[in-house]
């Protein structure tokens, strides 16, 4: 699978055809279009045939594409499913994911779809967001039910509602659910995106909620706004120093390698594996984000 | 295909197009009345999308009301496909 950075996912309302067509304008790394809570019942048909032709027609450039369909057990998801296979999608978001079989079902679906219609199988990722006790109970066996799963991501909302509780200001109620994902995406080696932050007026707060969520490990955050789109971005992108660091480091490796010496040391000190590797990482995403540095 | 009733599908946003169908008076054919503020740049295509998108659906005899706010042509197309589904009760519709 395409290993790509999702600093950012975008909600876009799926019948809004205005933010549909400018979106990707303001660089979010993925855009997900919502065909569930942000659509009333009486306009699920009208969404789905929107964002279906959105997704025939307009270049997205390299920005991912994904939709948030319909629970499968509703009257809309499995139509939603089909219409977004045949539309090219790339990323099938699962809403409520509790069960690694919801997964299983999603995945049968699809590729029904993709064989009826001469689709390359395999061509549309999946991927969960789990929102519920008992989905962080099951995030592994969830984040592994298929070779389609591209990530797994909190939604915080409905999981503070199912907690019998509510969301406070340093998150405290979030911690499990957050650390449970991170744990579950990175062992079963897929993306791990978190919730979003719903007060736009509160900018300092919403980028401490960043550093702590990069801190913990996620690869992203779902955002609602193009305005968070910046901030997220200067969190996780690696500051000058970093990446400096970064390069001393692999360029001492690169030395060791060369003496044929199996100890790395930088500056008199011994530098162990997983310093290198995160060095290595640092200077990937860099260049990812399209930083100079070799 | 019978028209059940009339529809609308679409709102007045900027963007969007605001779409109403209905039986035409004469009966025949597709008549559209389009208000929109490009009308003098674009309301030759505007038409031409309404009309190709019910022809390939198989829907004549209606009149189609179209409020236009600057919509492309994938929103028009999306628009019409809702409004024809409701009107004529579609639950399975084709995907072109």
């Amino acid at each position: 699978m395409e290993k790509r950075l999702r600093r950012t996912m975008m909600f876009v309302p799926g019948n809004n055809p205005s933010m549909m067509c400018d979106a990707h304008i303001y660089g979010p790394d993925s855009i997900m279009f919502d065909l569930e809570d942000s659509v009333s019942i009486n306009e699920k048909d009208a969404a789905r045939l929107l964002v279906y032709h959105a997704l025939k027609t307009i270049d997205y450039g390299n920005v991912e594409r994904v939709v948030r369909v319909n629970p499968l057990n509703t009257a809309y998801g499995k139509l939603d499913v089909q219409a977004m296979v045949l539309a090219g999608v790339q990323v099938i978001r699962m809403p409520k994911t509790e069960t690694a079989e919801e997964i299983v079902e999603l995945e049968e679906e699809i590729e029904r779809i993709e064989k009826q219609n001469n689709i390359p199988v395999g061509r549309t990722l999946i991927m969960a967001a789990i929102e519920s006790a008992l989905g962080v109970v099951n995030a592994y066996k969830i984040a592994t039910a298929s070779s389609r799963m591209m990530g797994i991501a909190l939604g915080a909302e409905d999981y503070c509602a199912n907690l019998k509780t509510h969301r406070s200001r340093d998150g405290a109620e979030l911690l499990l659910a957050r650390q449970t994902i991170v744990v579950a995406a990175r062992a079963a080696g897929i993306d791990a995106l978190d919730t979003v932050f719903s007060d736009l007026n509160d900018m300092e707060a919403f980028k401490e909620d960043v550093r702590f969520i990069k801190q913990l490990g996620f690869d992203g955050k779902s955002i609602i706004n193009p305005r968070q789109i910046r901030p997220v971005n200067e969190v996780f992108t690696p500051t000058a120093a970093e990446i400096d660091k970064a390069k001393r480091i692999v360029a001492a490796l690169k030395e060791a390698e060369l003496k044929g010496s199996g100890v790395v040391a930088l500056n008199g000190k011994m530098i162990d594996k997983p310093v290198v590797l995160r060095a290595q990482r640092v200077l990937d995403f860099a260049r990812a984000v399209h930083i100079v540095v070799d | 295909m019978k028209l059940l009733n009339a529809a609308t599908a679409g709102t007045l946003e900027s963007g969007d197009i605001l779409i109403v169908l209905d039986k035409a008076p004469s009966g025949k054919g597709i008549e559209i009345n389009l208000k929109s503020t490009v009308a003098n740049q674009f309301g030759k295509r505007i038409k031409q999308v309404i009309t190709e998108t019910l022809n390939k659906i198989g829907v004549e005899g209606v009149s189609v009301d179209a409020t236009d706010k600057g919509a492309l042509d994938c929103t028009i197309q999306a628009r019409v496909k809702t409004a024809a589904n409701r009107a004529f009760g579609i639950t399975k519709p084709t995907w072109d």
